[in-house]
């Protein structure tokens, strides 16, 4: 099985995000960059596969030169390559534009795979369209928000999660498969794999030689503000005697809140 | 015109299909468009009047037998052809995990782009501007459209209902044909999750218990809570669900679910800014907690300080009593 995992290089949960009003963006100084947390189960979830079945897991990222951080952290989790696709525009939080850098290097360079694994969405963008995008501009069957997975031959089967239940899809590969929180538990790296991707040479590609022209990848989406949440003011705390507590709430829900 | 796709489940269009097809019609007004909606699947003629009572003026009827079950590519060019004939200037799915899966793929067929997971739409000099949180809701943005249809998705919950009228629109049922081998991916079976309970995303009010609640037999007094609120669903937050008290389908927060109900009530969670990112857009916020420094209380708008144990008996009592009266 040739597998292809897509991971993103993104701000850690815990962050302080600030904003540079006067760019409309998120300041980047002093944000801790992680690998996207969904995009450990993909990179798990392929590991496991190639266990199984053998193959070869080889990890993709679209971004600027730090990416590449992320991406030895996939080979010390255990993936056999890695490709760092040079992009350095700044967030766009524009899916269109990513699915069509990653669909061409498909179409163009990276041809042949069985599988192609996703994070079910991007901490930050949160948009959840890159996976569903590029199964689209390839004609692939897709499965997002994975909990389960199986491969049998050439076809497959999975579990999506929807609103208070589970869907089980069927499909033939190769396929576009997204992963939810559940689908495994994503291993830790170990001392072999840091040090194996201490040596790793990730290969860097441009958009140029992916055949990527400019203006193809205008982005459709103009931010026209950012802003910061609105600050909350702060509630009613009371510490009273449990029965008393437990009255008056139900008194502010009924009264003020009118929620009950 | 602007199109709203109608999300069919269990016989009936989705509420929050309802509440992206009223949240058209205010802008469809406002801009003097035309506001459509569109059924896809088998049998589902029958479900247009609840889009006329929304206040759709004609609603697109796409059936074929291929459709019955959900497929992501066999929905997507049912729809790219109807798309092409009609042409609508705005799109709108719910960001449902249908209108989720959905409606990127459509956006891509189409070649355009599309802001997911919407919480406001606004008309700005005759288009369409949207607003999306960002980062969890720690940031919000708004956007414009440079490619068209404008595509969006919008949150559940969020947008109020039109009050429902008796009006008779148009039903325009259209011949689909697809190839069976456009239909890719296909749903076989839908498998509910323990007893069908109300999933949290679709919850008036969601009862959450964290690592406070200290064991698996503990969720009972929440249950007994949610058995007393309307409309209510079990929530919970990672450290409980990684305790495997509860399954992860019911985890709120940056990796799981957002909410928006109208009551959020937080037992024993500390309010972890991951924790917060999938809530803090609830309409109104309880907390239960001892420790009166846990964050939680910053978000809340009404906080008892104490032992949740002691607080949750009496509590469902006076709700009992309220409810009744
Ligand atoms: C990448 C990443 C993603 C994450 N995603 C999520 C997510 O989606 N959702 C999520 O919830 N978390 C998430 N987390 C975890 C998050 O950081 C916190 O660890 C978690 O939310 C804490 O859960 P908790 O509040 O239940 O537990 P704790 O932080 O341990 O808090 C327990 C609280 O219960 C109170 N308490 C204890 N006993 C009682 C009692 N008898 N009566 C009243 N109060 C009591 C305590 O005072 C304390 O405040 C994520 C973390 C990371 C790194
Ligand atoms: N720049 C990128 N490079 C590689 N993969 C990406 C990139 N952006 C998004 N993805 C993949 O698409 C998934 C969904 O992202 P999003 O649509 O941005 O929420 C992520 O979890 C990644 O698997």
């Amino acid at each position: 099985m040739n597998l292809f995992v897509f991971v993103k290089r993104v701000p850690d949960t815990e962050s302080k995000i600030k904003i540079n009003h006067e760019t409309n963006s998120i300041i980047q100084e002093g944000l801790n960059f992680v690998l996207s947390p969904y995009d450990e189960y993909a990179v798990e979830e392929a590991l496991q596969i190639r266990e199984a079945k053998g193959g070869q897991v080889t990890v993709f990222s679209a971004g600027p030169d730090e990416t590449k951080a992320i991406l030895k952290k996939c080979i010390a989790m255990g993936a056999d390559e890695a490709v760092l696709i040079k992009d350095d525009v700044s967030e766009t939080y524009d899916a269109l534009r990513t699915a069509r850098i990653i669909s061409q290097a498909l179409k163009t360079k990276y041809t042949e795979f069985d599988l192609l694994l996703f994070g079910k969405q991007s901490v930050g963008a949160d948009s959840a369209q890159v996976p569903s995008m590029v199964a689209a501009m390839l004609d692939l069957p897709q499965v997002n928000v994975v909990t389960k997975l199986e491969i049998e031959g050439n076809s497959g089967t999975a579990l999506r999660e929807i609103e208070g239940a589970r869907e089980k899809v069927t499909f033939m590969l190769p396929a576009v498969i997204s992963a939810q929180k559940g689908l495994n538990e994503p291993r830790y790296e170990t001392l072999k794999g840091i040090m194996a991707a201490k040596r790793k040479e990730i290969p860097v590609v441009t958009l140029e030689e992916l055949g990527i022209h400019p203006e193809e990848l205008a982005v459709g989406l103009k931010l026209t503000k950012m802003e910061s949440p609105p600050v909350k003011e702060s509630g009613k705390i009371i510490e009273d005697e449990p029965g008393e507590a437990a009255k008056k709430l139900a008194e502010f829900l009924r009264q003020d809140a009118k929620v009950i | 015109m602007i199109l709203v796709y109608m999300e069919c489940r269990d016989g009936k269009i989705k509420k929050s299909s309802l509440e992206a097809l009223s949240e058209a019609r205010r802008r469809g007004d406002e801009m003097g468009m035309e506001t459509t909606a569109v059924l896809v699947g088998h049998g589902v003629n029958a479900l247009a009047p609840d889009a006329f009572r929304y206040r759709a003026s004609k609603v697109f009827v796409l059936e074929n037998a291929l459709l019955s079950h959900y497929s992501p590519s066999g929905y997507t060019k049912a729809l790219v052809s109807l798309i092409e004939e009609i042409r609508p200037e705005i799109i709108f799915f719910a960001a449902t995990s249908m209108g989720r899966d959905l409606s990127p793929r459509l956006a891509a067929e189409l070649g355009v782009s599309l802001a997911a997971d919407c919480i406001q739409t606004v008309t700005k000099d005759g288009k369409l501007e949207v607003r999306r949180p960002l980062f969890a809701g720690k940031a919000f943005a708004s956007f414009t459209f440079k490619t068209s249809p404008q595509m969006a998705s919008l949150r559940p919950n969020v947008f109020p209902l039109a009050e429902p009228v008796e009006d008779q629109g148009e039903t325009i049922k259209k011949e689909v044909v697809i190839p069976e081998d456009q239909v890719k991916d296909r749903v076989v079976e839908i498998l509910k999750a323990e007893g069908a309970e109300l999933d949290v995303t679709e919850a008036d009010i969601v009862v959450t218990g964290g690592r406070g609640m200290k064991g698996q037999e503990n969720f009972d007094l929440l249950r007994e809570l949610t058995s007393v609120l309307p409309n209510s669903a079990l929530g919970a937050s990672r450290s409980a669900v990684d305790a495997e008290w509860i399954d992860h389908q019911h985890q709120v927060g940056q990796t799981g679910k957002t909410v928006s109900p109208s009551l959020y009530m937080a037992f024993g969670v500390s309010g972890a800014i991951q924790h917060l990112a999938g809530m803090s857009s609830s309409k109104f916020i309880i907390a239960v907690n001892k420790d009166p420094d846990a964050p939680i209380f910053k978000v809340a708008d009404f906080g008892i300080v104490g032992d949740l144990f002691q607080v949750i008996p009496p509590l469902k009592e006076e709700l009992k009593k309220i409810l009744s009266e």
